[in-house]
């Protein structure tokens, strides 16, 4: 398909756990992933899955009191981000490597102008004078599809709605072309016909910036259409990781073919029942002892209540986590 | 486009691991007292009120009230010793055995103002809440009146309104000054509004809540809907407010016995044991010192224990 | 937002007046101003009436109310006591910037206040500065170091602090200050009055008589408002969008002093302005204790004495400065949030 492009990240094994006064939630748990050049990345899991926390670790944003990345390495470029100072990480966050968040209304600072909100990491990053920021700002909004650029420029972020607020994000992420951009559910909290808008618009700008994408969703429609390689959360593990293709043909987990089947779909007979995966989440206060999907699974075998599986490789890059081939629902 | 993914709802408590060793969920109740406990200062606070009350009340057995009030000019002004621990005052009478005593006075004064406070508060806070209207805003004009004038001017102006000779009361085995009485009724008068305006803020709230559409639905009545259905919900910042108001009314009783316009010797409080103390100021300092210090922890303590308290019943309000 | 600003002092009026009815009514039964103005001697009853007639005090409560606001220059006085109105009134009314009288002294109320009410206000504003000053920098030093030594110690410290009966304060730092370092051959804070009056009103004088009862009064709200900054700061820093300003890469000066403060700002403002004219209260007990030649003891003197006019025109001026700084804290707070300042 394509020439091997370099590897921007690569995370070994990270983990993080959370200091809590009714205990420690371990909420990452040896995650191991890559994410080339130009590459759109999709993580997909439920709430709770550890999808968010591990992307806000890699870039030491987890408040330190109770949070805590205590093993694992990240390396960006060749050098383990985790090592960095915080000095050092305040010259990459924003620059090499850029985050958006889930709710535009509340990720943005209400009581500053969005123009100031986006100028401020071209002067801090870029070194650029006050007049050159300001226009490039306006450069920005117009790229992310802002009507009236030259004006808005001095509104307030709660004077926009809120497909044009989370533009107004992306327009901040990308202000200093990073290489990579962290997505954390930008779309969910956003109507459906303007969720589609925001996909598009980051579609097309990765593709001028030539910039890695790493989309974190519980949506797999959303997946589908801009995303090179999907990896399935689930409990701070990784349970699946596959081309879009494979995941969608051949889904090798017992999780990724519940959420699968789990969507509803136009094709199917409008009598079927929406599957639904019985059980809940696991307490993630409890360090897991065997596959942490058992109790919910479909193919579940005894040697799964007692010991994790690890990532084993079944394909050209599709990999699995579990002790049970689904296609023959023999154990492997 | 989302996926269906939890089938129980997220209110329900989730079981411990999968091993199936289950501990049993936690009620509302058990959780409050969980976070409580976490909370040293409020434990802390806990115990030195339990000590001081101790005081005030045990003590009264070992000095009878008679001593606490003698008086004998020979002994004025003594430092502390073996025999007076607290020293005495200027007319000769020891300081611990005054002490005793005018804690009894001050932590009752405490305790029933806020008694008065939290009643008025809540009739008025929901009345106002409950029936929105022109109920509303004549109680919140009024309310709002009140609070523009600070309470240490209030407090002086009503002492006076009530001054005059005012009887003796016998309480409990003890005859004290009816300005006891006095102080409490303007403290309780003049500290209603915060908590008035609490309970309204939640009546206004929890009024359009689904439980009550159902009450009315099944023909319950105005005054039972208000008291047995949207008032216990709103026990928390009531419990929080009246707890911290008992230092509140302790201080102010403090202030304004200390300003000579509030109970009225020989009855004995804590403030007015400060009365004309900065006159000895070089020559006695144990007269202003211990009952000066004994407030401090009173109202030290039970301001920790509504700290804690608050965390433990509302985590999501901010404190001072 | 012109309008907003008009509405609310249009509001305040009859707060204003409504507020005077209650205090007015209290004052009623506060004392009788014509027992106490015999000095020690007792005024004897042909006396008593007489006075009492000439300073209107036989009127129904109402009517006393009613010259009080809009003065008796409308009507007829009894001048003399004699039971018979002849004289034309004098008085214009509060309404129209006659606060009467003074009972004890027969000077113009207003005149009194304002011998007296430069000197607390210059324990106010210093106040004041103090507390907001030291109260941000303990608040945004605790809420940066949140967990750490330091910042349980200063908490402790803090709840001490508010905890405190004022007149403690004030006794503890005068012993301290006064008595203990005279006793040790230091430099000792003077505890009586504004000035030395060997050495006469000097600036110097002043400034060094200020510096205890500053410190009382300041202390304890000092102690509150760090307290609550720290929770303001603190829940201000557990937002998103100071999540989204780290994760621009923005120097933790930047994020900590203009993206969280500016927000915290907005509380804290509130709290501060409410809380301007409640120093009052504690300067009461302070001028009482330090001999400081303000309001509060002038408060405290002609509330003894029952001097209705000059009682009730204090009240009504704090009432009035209480109403003033909400309206003045609204219009800030309205200014200061963006979301306020540009409803669509």
């Amino acid at each position: 398909m394509a020439m091997t492009k370099p590897v921007l990240l690569e995370v070994s094994d990270l983990r993080t756990r959370f200091h809590t006064p009714e205990g420690t939630v371990f909420a990452v748990n040896g995650i191991s992933f890559h994410v080339d050049e130009g590459e759109t990345v999709a993580v997909v899991g439920e709430s709770g899955c550890g999808k968010s926390v591990s992307m806000i670790s890699l870039l030491k944003l987890i408040p330190t009191p109770p949070g805590d990345v205590y093993a694992g390495t990240v390396i960006y470029r060749g050098s383990d981000l985790l090592q960095k100072s915080e000095q050092e990480m305040e010259d990459i966050r924003g620059k090499e490597i850029a985050m958006i968040f889930q709710d535009p209304m509340t990720s943005l600072n209400p009581v500053l102008t969005v123009g100031r909100q986006i100028s401020e990491s071209l002067r801090v990053h870029l070194g650029h004078s006050h007049e050159l920021a300001e226009s490039r700002t306006v450069e920005l909004l117009e790229l992310v599809g802002i009507p009236d650029a030259a004006r808005r420029v001095y509104d307030y972020p709660h004077q926009f709605s809120g497909g044009m607020r989370q533009r107004v994000m992306i327009a901040m992420a990308l202000s200093c072309a990073p290489s990579l951009l962290i997505a954390d559910e930008p779309t969910t909290a956003l109507d459906v016909t303007i969720q589609a808008q925001i996909v598009e618009l980051v579609a097309r700008l990765r593709e001028s910036l030539h910039m890695a994408v790493i989309w974190i969703t519980h949506d797999l429609g959303v997946v589908a259409g801009m995303a090179d390689r999907v990896i399935v959360m689930y409990a701070g593990f990784i349970v699946e990781e596959a081309s879009v293709e494979d995941l969608y043909d051949s889904p090798s987990h017992p999780y990724t073919m519940a959420l699968l089947g789990a969507l509803p779909r136009v094709d199917r007979r409008r009598d079927q029942r929406l599957k639904s995966i019985p059980g809940s989440p696991p307490n993630l206060l409890v360090e897991p002892r065997g596959c942490p999907f058992a109790p919910r699974c479909d193919f579940v075998i005894e040697k799964c209540r007692q010991e994790n599986p690890s990532l084993i490789q079944i394909g050209n890059s599709h990999s699995t986590a579990c002790w049970v081939d689904v296609k023959t629902g023999a154990p492997r | 486009m989302n996926m269906i993914m939890e089938s129980t709802s997220p209110n329900q408590p989730v079981p411990l691991n999968m091993e199936g060793l289950d501990t049993p969920p936690l009620t509302l109740s058990q959780l409050a007292w969980r976070r409580f406990r976490r909370h040293r200062m409020a434990i802390f606070g806990a115990i030195v009120l339990t000590l001081l009350i101790i005081y005030a009340l045990a003590g009264s057995l070992v000095y009878p009230e008679s001593y606490a009030n003698h008086t004998d000019t020979s002994l004025r002004l003594l430092a502390p010793s073996m025999e007076h621990p607290f020293g005495t005052d200027s007319v000769g009478r020891d300081i611990l055995a005054r002490t005793i005593y005018g804690g009894q006075i001050s932590l009752l004064i405490g305790i029933t103002a806020v008694i008065i406070e939290t009643l008025a508060g809540i009739l008025i806070g929901a009345l106002a809440g409950y029936y929105g209207g022109w109920i509303d805003s004549l109680l919140m004009r009024i309310t709002e009146a009140m609070l523009n004038i600070p309470e240490i001017f209030l407090l002086i102006v009503m002492a006076k309104f009530f001054g005059g000779n005012i009887p003796e009361i016998e309480f409990i085995g003890r005859t004290f000054s009816g300005s006891v009485i006095v102080i409490v009724v303007i403290i309780g008068l003049t500290s209603w509004m915060y908590l008035a305006r609490i309970v309204r803020a939640q009546f206004l709230s929890l009024k359009e809540n689904e439980f009550v559409l159902a009450a009315h639905a099944t023909g319950t009545s105005n005054a039972q809907i208000i008291f047995l259905h949207i008032l216990p919900n709103s026990i928390a910042p009531i419990v929080v407010s009246a707890t911290l108001g008992v230092a509140n009314a302790i201080l102010a009783e403090a202030y304004i016995s200390f300003l000579g316009l509030g109970v009225q010797p020989p009855t004995a409080t804590w403030g007015n044991m400060l009365d004309g103390a900065n006159n000895y100021l070089e020559s006695a300092p144990w007269l202003w010192f211990f009952p000066g210090l004994l407030i401090l922890l009173t109202v030290l303590s039970i301001n920790f224990l509504g700290d804690g308290m608050r965390d433990a019943l509302d985590p999501r309000s901010r404190a001072v | 937002m012109g309008r907003y600003i008009v509405m609310r002092f249009l509001q305040g009026i009859p707060l204003l007046l409504f507020i005077s009815v209650i205090l007015f009514t209290l004052m009623m039964n506060v004392g009788d101003p014509v027992a106490t103005m015999g000095g020690r001697r007792a005024v004897r009853q042909t006396e008593y009436q007489r006075l009492r007639r000439q300073l209107g005090l036989d009127k129904p409560v109402y009517m006393q109310y009613l010259y009080w606001l809009v003065g008796n220059d409308w009507t007829q006085v009894d001048r003399d006591g004699d039971g018979i109105a002849e004289t034309a009134g004098t008085r214009r009314g509060v309404l129209r910037g006659d606060f009467g009288v003074s009972l004890l002294n027969g000077k113009p109320v207003l005149e009194v206040i304002g011998e007296r009410l430069p000197n607390t206000l210059m324990l106010m504003v210093a106040s004041e500065v103090i507390i907001i000053l030291g109260a941000l920098l303990v608040g945004i030093y605790s809420a940066l170091r949140q967990y750490s030594v330091i910042d349980n110690l200063l908490t402790g410290i803090m709840f001490i602090g508010y905890s405190m009966p004022i007149f403690f304060v004030a006794l503890f730092s005068m012993y301290i200050f006064a008595v203990l370092f005279k006793r040790w051959g230091l430099p000792y804070l003077p505890t009586v009055g504004m000035f030395d009056p060997q050495v006469g009103k000097t600036t110097a004088q002043i400034l060094w008589h200020m510096v205890l009862p500053v410190l009382s009064i300041s202390l304890i709200s000092f102690a509150a408002y760090s307290r609550y900054i720290r929770s303001t700061m603190l829940e201000v820093m557990g937002q998103d969008y100071i999540r989204t300003a780290r994760a621009k890469g923005l120097p933790r000066r930047e994020v900590v002093f203009i993206h969280a403060l500016k927000n915290a700002s907005l509380p804290i403002v509130t709290v501060v302005g409410l809380d301007l004219p409640l120093l009052l209260g504690g300067a009461v007990v302070t001028e009482r204790i330090f001999a400081w030649p303000g309001m509060g003891r002038l408060f405290l003197d002609h509330v003894d004495r029952a001097d209705m006019p000059v009682v009730m025109g204090i009240l009504l001026l704090i009432a009035v400065a209480v109403i003033l700084f909400q309206i003045i804290t609204d219009i800030v707070y309205a200014w200061l949030d963006p979301r306020i300042r540009y409803d669509k």
